[in-house]
């Protein structure tokens, strides 16, 4: 059996690499797939966890997790489509006007 | 020791997959890269005892989700965009030194704190049954699971009203 620590230390390099890439991209769409990323290792951190205490409710949060990131996507990328029709870019430095 | 084996492939090409989403050039390829990466969690899934979240991270993440990511890249034609000299210069360098710091942050967290966790017991036969599953969701956690539904029909008619706004005002004329 793999530890427990082997999972969450890589769920920990993930999510890393997700923070990582907010800062790092400037295309709006990359963005969003690493906040994705994000979402995922903290959904791997929650199955490790419901492993090691037997709980298996830890899995049932993975559901709602996964829910919410697919509202926040359909929510996301609609904003995203909306701004391309004013700004026609994916660019987050296109968005840094408050003025509609 | 071959789950241990089986962990550290999937893990590496999780990891891989993290960085060719981080460095990408195209759009297209970072969101095929976010699949490969949904995929070995998936792997990580079953290891851990957890078939059905598997196929429901296959199915639905893996599945719809990148499915909708991989259309709007390309209904915006956004694949390339020139990522070079943006009004802030040194943006790049920081993001990648404020990553690694966050990464030995995080590392030296979990080193101090996780090894403490010992030995696990391997999970009874039906520990993730998708009818235990069933049970601990339609009764412990049926009021979340009723928020989720309205949340998912709050996103959807939010995504209409945005995405389809600009025929309605220009057909009816506001």
């Amino acid at each position: 059996m793999v530890p427990t620590s082997f999972y969450v230390f890589l769920a920990a390099l993930l999510f890393a690499i997700g923070v990582t890439g907010v800062l790092f991209r400037r295309n709006t769409l990359i963005i969003y797939m690493s906040i994705e990323l994000m979402l995922n290792a903290a959904n791997l951190a929650f199955v490790a966890f419901a492993r090691q205490f037997q709980d298996v409710a830890g899995q049932l949060f993975v559901f709602f997790v996964i829910t919410v990131a697919a509202a926040e996507v359909a929510v996301g990328l609609a904003i995203i489509v909306t701004i391309f029709h004013t700004k026609h870019s994916v660019d987050i430095d296109a968005m840094r006007e408050l003025r509609g | 020791m071959a789950l241990m084996t089986l962990f550290i492939i999937t893990a590496v090409i999780a990891l891989v997959a993290g960085l060719g989403l981080l460095f990408a050039r195209n759009a297209v390829y970072a969101a095929l890269f976010l699949v490969l990466n949904m995929l070995a969690l998936a792997v990580l899934f079953l290891t851990l005892g957890a078939p059905f979240l598997a196929m429901v991270q296959i199915t639905v993440y893996a599945g719809a989700v990148m499915v909708l990511f991989l259309f709007v890249v390309m209904l915006l034609g956004a694949e390339t965009l020139k990522e070079e000299g943006g009004p802030i210069a040194w943006q790049r360098p920081l993001a990648l030194l404020l990553g690694l710091v966050l990464t030995v942050l995080l590392a030296a967290v979990i080193f101090i704190e996780a090894t403490g966790l010992g030995n696990i017991l391997p999970p009874p036969e039906d520990y993730a049954a998708p009818s235990r599953l069933a049970m601990l969701l339609f009764q412990r956690y049926l009021l979340p699971f009723e928020i989720a539904s309205v949340l998912l029909l709050v996103a959807m008619i939010a995504a209409l009203v945005m995405v389809g706004s600009k025929k309605k005002t220009s057909s009816s004329s506001r």
